[in-house]
């Protein structure tokens, strides 16, 4: 072998070694890594009790109950596969919507999430206003029946 | 021969004048495409049905988060170059991109903490994405830091350059990161094999962004690789020649 050959084999070779570690590494700690678990997850009881941790999915259309005179509000999260009712008090972000995604941190309380803080989690698609109006209209169109 | 024009490549003298005579395009094409995207981003694009004209930090954030992992991979290839055939211009390619991949990161790592201040509630979390992307900047400033801290200039550019290559790995970790794992980031809406997620009047500025900061890239790069091959051949004659002319 040609010394320049040796260091080609040499850095190819530090470069496989990194990424297998890496890999190792990241799958190992994969529970960590993850930034919050989903219902599904949360019901088939992959977070042990009592442990604090972070929940995430689609807040159910039609959910949220706000407590008058407090800023309690509870809402259930769904992945459409499982849901987890959740409790929280406190101010919610601008983007928190019904049918949107969100990202609590708490833990469990029996049956019930309690969360002490609450994240929007926003999606990747973005359109004007007014596009956002036509297809909302269109879907309630094609809901009511006899509409085409 | 046909490989005279690579073999050009390497020698100081030719790149110096090259880079001179090709840093003007760059420059105004950039300054073109970054005014032009601006004002289609700014101006013209239609504000989000959720995020209203929040989104419009997009113009800024996604194009210098490309361009943190699109530099770093150049100046990781530039090393890996420079340590398997011993090229001296490699390395001081590589030094050259350091800085400014790292300013594109810090403006990434800026514009998305002010974007997620607005959208979901806080400036950071230790979220895969933003985990990732943090030591990403740690990795540019690791290797200018290690570059500096030693005298002689060969070692410097050997040292550097496994470190450089070592964290390539990072690379697509952060690309993949929303992917892999479940992230508060979302999905990436043009860098992905679908259909992007954007009509064409939020889409087209993005893409004259994202071009722009490339060019932008390119000809930032340029300018410092002269400087950088003013530093190491400072003791050439062929550089009093070229400075005295």
């Amino acid at each position: 072998m040609t010394p320049r050959r040796k260091r080609l084999v040499l850095v190819l070779g530090i470069i496989a070694g990194v990424s297998v570690a890496g890999a190792l590494a990241l799958s190992a700690f994969r529970q960590n890594v993850t930034f919050f678990f989903d219902p599904t997850q949360v019901t088939s009881g992959a977070v042990a009790t009592g442990e604090r941790f972070r929940l995430g999915g689609m807040v159910t259309k039609g959910s949220v109950q706000r407590a008058p005179g407090s800023l309690e509000v509870h809402f259930v999260v769904t992945d459409f596969k499982h849901d987890v009712p959740v409790s929280y008090t406190g101010v919610l972000p601008d983007l928190f919507r019904e049918g949107q995604g969100v990202v609590a941190h708490g833990k469990m309380s029996g049956t019930t999430f309690v969360a002490d803080e609450v994240l929007a989690k926003h999606d990747e698609k973005y359109m004007p206003p007014e596009v956002a109006k036509s297809l909302k209209k269109r879907q309630a169109e094609s809901a009511t029946p006899g509409g085409a | 021969m046909a490989w005279t024009w690579f073999h050009r490549l390497g020698s100081p003298p030719y790149i110096y004048g090259l880079a001179a005579r090709l840093t003007p395009w760059f420059a105004w094409l950039a300054a073109v495409l970054i005014i032009g995207g601006l004002y289609g981003g700014l101006i013209l694009a239609p504000p989000d049905y959720q995020q209203g004209d929040d989104f419009r930090i997009i113009y800024v954030h996604a194009p210098s988060a490309w361009m943190s992992l699109m530099v770093y991979s150049t100046m990781a290839i530039s090393a890996g170059v420079g340590l398997i055939w011993r090229i001296k211009i490699a390395h001081a390619a590589a030094a050259s991109c350091a800085p400014i991949g790292a300013s594109f990161t810090f403006a990434a790592l800026v514009t998305g903490s002010l974007w997620g201040e607005r959208m979901w509630g806080t400036y950071w979390e230790w979220d895969p994405r933003l985990t990732s992307e943090l030591i990403l900047l740690f990795l540019y400033l690791g290797y200018m830091g290690l570059r500096s801290a030693m005298d002689d200039m060969q070692r410097a550019d050997r040292a550097s350059a496994v470190l450089a290559v070592v964290g390539i790995v990072n690379v697509p970790i952060i690309h993949y990161s929303v992917l892999w794992w479940n992230s508060l980031h979302q999905a990436p809406s043009v860098m992905q094999l679908a259909k992007p997620t954007m009509p064409p009047s939020m889409l087209i500025p993005l893409l004259m962004m994202l071009f722009g900061f490339t060019v932008l890239f390119v000809a930032l790069l340029l300018v410092r690789l002269r400087a950088e091959i003013l530093n190491r051949e400072r003791a050439a004659s062929w550089i009093r020649e070229a400075v005295t002319q």
